[in-house]
């Protein structure tokens, strides 16, 4: 009797060992490191796209590619002097299998860095850096977002094709300014305009006023802008008080009027920007969006939890062609640009260097809302300038 | 430049200048004249804009609203507040080493940044500006002028004066003069100087909470706010010489012209301008133009 016991527990421990151990090879958890900014003037963008990539998570069940997913969270503060360090942290202590993020392009660009030695799997949902898939570009690093060129590039089309002549550009002296821009002034150049005067300022300098007064004494056509954030609102409101919005028309890369809506005020009415989203998409991916991400977070999503949202669903088809086995990397970049990827924003697919192809967007500000207001530039591509790859 | 663009300038740079004043006196008094290094005077400022923001409806709920209404209610908050944060906290450091208080003031930042954060999120929120503020003047063929900046400026040039008359001309301020060049002779002399520096921190306090009040109209509300003014107030304290407030004025004055011709001169070089403006003076005079005491 006691011989049965003891050959049953011994058998019973041993088929539970097995089975245990054969449970853990096919479905150990998909580490997924997000680093965002949880904290500081980015915080409620870091929220919003990890709001946006669980939300396509909990669509798919909780599981991607039949593994279940374990996040690392890490607050970026977006702070470039602490990013490596942070990269560093989740790449070799947590051993984490993908990296997601992130808000600020300057800790994109050291996360893109470590992402390239190790050959991590990276995933940007919003830095807008170039050269994140530029001269950084790698078959391991993707973006979901867009690259600063594009915004810019499509608003010089639009203001050119509306036969507006000597345009004046002002933004901060910074990555993310200077590429906008740059990209504005390839398209508006093209299309035959001339950009009169540049004018920038030290980020995150928000005192306008001299450079409102340079604008009033050049007296261009129109004025063309990047701006985000407090400096945004502040910069929307100061032109208006100076009483250039009525006399030299204002237009900007989105981010100038996204998530500021409320604090601008009437200051911001009729403007137009561009940017590949907009609050009203008239899509039926974006109405099922929309409305799933207001039933589970008690919020309207934005710009940013769409490529949270997106960033996701990248993930997603790379996992699901390699059947969850992160090391097949090839495999997995083959796939992504082989999908087009179905957004809120409307489908978009990936280019070679593993920005997305999309539509661009012309908006103008009715209401609270930036309102669609047509196509600004259909399936634009970045010119990955200096990916090699 | 043709002239009439020119007189604008002068006039940006004038009231530049008056605004970066209004914001860096609350530090004239607890830096200047206190001689606490006060990282979390940005705070302050930050903490005065939220007011702005976040007060305004719970005032015109309570008492009927009005511009003036939530801003002395505001100011009566801070008196208390700083009162409470000299006790708690700044009374332990006029005896300490300066890097004991940068590590306690840093440390209040931080706290009073995520405090912001739980108490009103993190999103950019505008102000408005009061309805009999809100004109426009016209100014050259093509620009206007707020007249609510006209007003800013207005209410700086009543602090400053009300701050110089009451360090060098009352009683009050000849105590408070007397406790920083010499605490314990102060005290041997029957004056309460605990108290006395108490109320002279919550009154510092209080006006760079006032300063974030009446700047957040045009400067408009967010996250991180207070950190892009500390440096430059730092800078208006230093060049005008610890401790002085007529330094301190014609160093914002000096700021504000240096920093707005430099924009639109010297575009390049923009950011750098005022610190090597500062530089230059400290070469000339290492104590800053009016080194009080």
């Amino acid at each position: 009797m006691k011989a049965v016991f003891f050959r049953t527990t011994v058998i019973a421990t041993a088929a539970a060992l097995l089975s245990g151990a054969a449970l853990a090879q096919t479905s150990a958890k998909l580490k997924v490191g997000l680093m965002l900014p949880y904290t500081g003037t980015f915080a409620s963008l870091g929220n919003a796209i990890e709001n946006g990539f669980k939300l396509y998570l909990t669509e798919q069940g909780g599981k991607l590619a039949g593994r279940e997913v374990e996040f690392v969270k890490v607050d970026d503060e977006s702070d470039p002097s602490k990013a490596t360090d942070n990269v560093n942290k989740l790449v070799k202590r947590d051993n984490v299998d993908v990296l997601v993020g992130t808000v600020h392009s300057g800790v994109a660009m050291a996360m893109a860095k470590v992402a390239k030695e190790t050959g991590t799997v990276l995933i940007v949902p919003n830095a807008g850096a170039d050269a994140v898939t530029g001269a950084m570009c790698a078959p391991n690093i993707f973006r979901s977002s867009f690259s600063n060129w594009q915004p810019g590039y499509a608003m010089g089309e639009v203001m050119a094709k509306k036969g507006i002549k000597k345009v004046a550009t002002i933004t901060w002296k910074y990555a993310a300014g200077d590429e906008t821009v740059r990209g504005f002034k390839e398209g508006f150049e093209k299309g035959g305009g001339t950009v009169v005067k540049d004018l920038s300022l030290p980020f995150p300098n928000v005192e306008f006023q001299a450079l409102l007064t340079d604008i009033a004494a050049t007296k261009p056509d129109a004025v063309f802008t990047f701006f985000a954030g407090g400096g945004a609102v502040k910069f929307v409101k100061d032109y208006a008080a100076a009483g250039l919005k009525k006399t030299i028309p204002l237009y900007g890369s989105g981010f100038l009027t996204d998530g500021t809506l409320d604090a601008q005020g009437s200051d911001a009415e009729g403007l137009f920007t561009a940017l590949h989203y907009a609050d009203s998409m008239e899509i039926p991916k974006d109405k099922s969006f929309r409305l799933a991400y207001a039933k589970t977070y008690k919020l309207q999503p934005d710009v940013y939890a769409v490529q949270g949202y997106d960033a996701a669903q990248i993930l997603a088809i790379g996992l699901k062609a390699v059947g969850g086995d992160l090391s097949k990397k090839a495999e997995f970049a083959k796939a992504v640009e082989a999908t087009k990827i179905d957004s809120p924003r409307g489908a978009f697919s990936l280019s070679k260097a593993h920005n997305p192809v999309q539509d661009i967007y012309l908006r103008q500000v009715v209401g609270k809302e930036n309102k669609l207001m047509g196509i600004a530039s259909k399936d634009l591509a970045d010119p990955a300038r200096g990916c090699k790859m | 430049m043709d002239l009439s663009i020119f007189f604008i300038q002068c006039l940006n740079a004038l009231q530049y200048g008056l605004l970066l004043f209004l914001v860096a006196s609350g530090l004239t008094l607890i830096f200047g004249i206190m001689g606490v290094i006060n990282l979390a005077h940005g705070s302050f400022y930050m903490m005065g804009a939220y007011m702005a923001y976040a007060l305004a409806p719970i005032v015109a709920a309570t008492f009927g609203g009005g511009f003036f209404a939530t801003l002395l209610v505001g100011v009566g908050l801070s008196v208390a507040l700083g009162y409470v944060l000299e006790w708690a906290f700044f009374s332990f450091l006029y005896e300490r080493e300066h890097l004991q208080q940068v590590l306690m003031t840093y440390g209040l930042i931080l706290v009073f940044e995520e405090l912001r954060s739980i108490l009103v999120g993190d999103d950019v929120h505008g102000v408005e500006v009061p309805a009999f503020l809100s004109g426009t003047l016209p100014l050259g063929e093509m620009m206007t002028y707020p007249v609510y900046r006209l007003f800013i400026s207005g209410v700086c040039l009543l602090l400053a004066l009300g701050m110089y008359v009451v360090f060098t001309r009352t009683r009050l301020g000849m105590m408070i003069r007397a406790g920083s060049s010499n605490r314990e002779m102060v005290q041997s002399l029957g004056i309460d100087i605990k108290f006395l520096y108490r109320v002279v921190f919550a009154a510092g306090m209080a006006i760079a909470v006032f300063a974030g009040m009446v700047a957040a109209p045009v400067s408009s509300v967010y996250p991180g706010m207070g950190d892009t003014v500390l440096i430059i107030c730092f800078v208006v304290v230093v060049i005008g010489g610890i401790g002085s407030i007529r330094g301190a004025l014609l160093a914002a004055l000096l700021i504000g012209v240096v920093d707005t011709f430099g924009k639109v001169l010297l575009p390049q070089a923009a950011g750098v301008l005022v610190y090597v403006l500062m530089a230059l003076i400290l070469l000339w005079k290492p104590d800053g133009l009016f080194k009080a005491g």
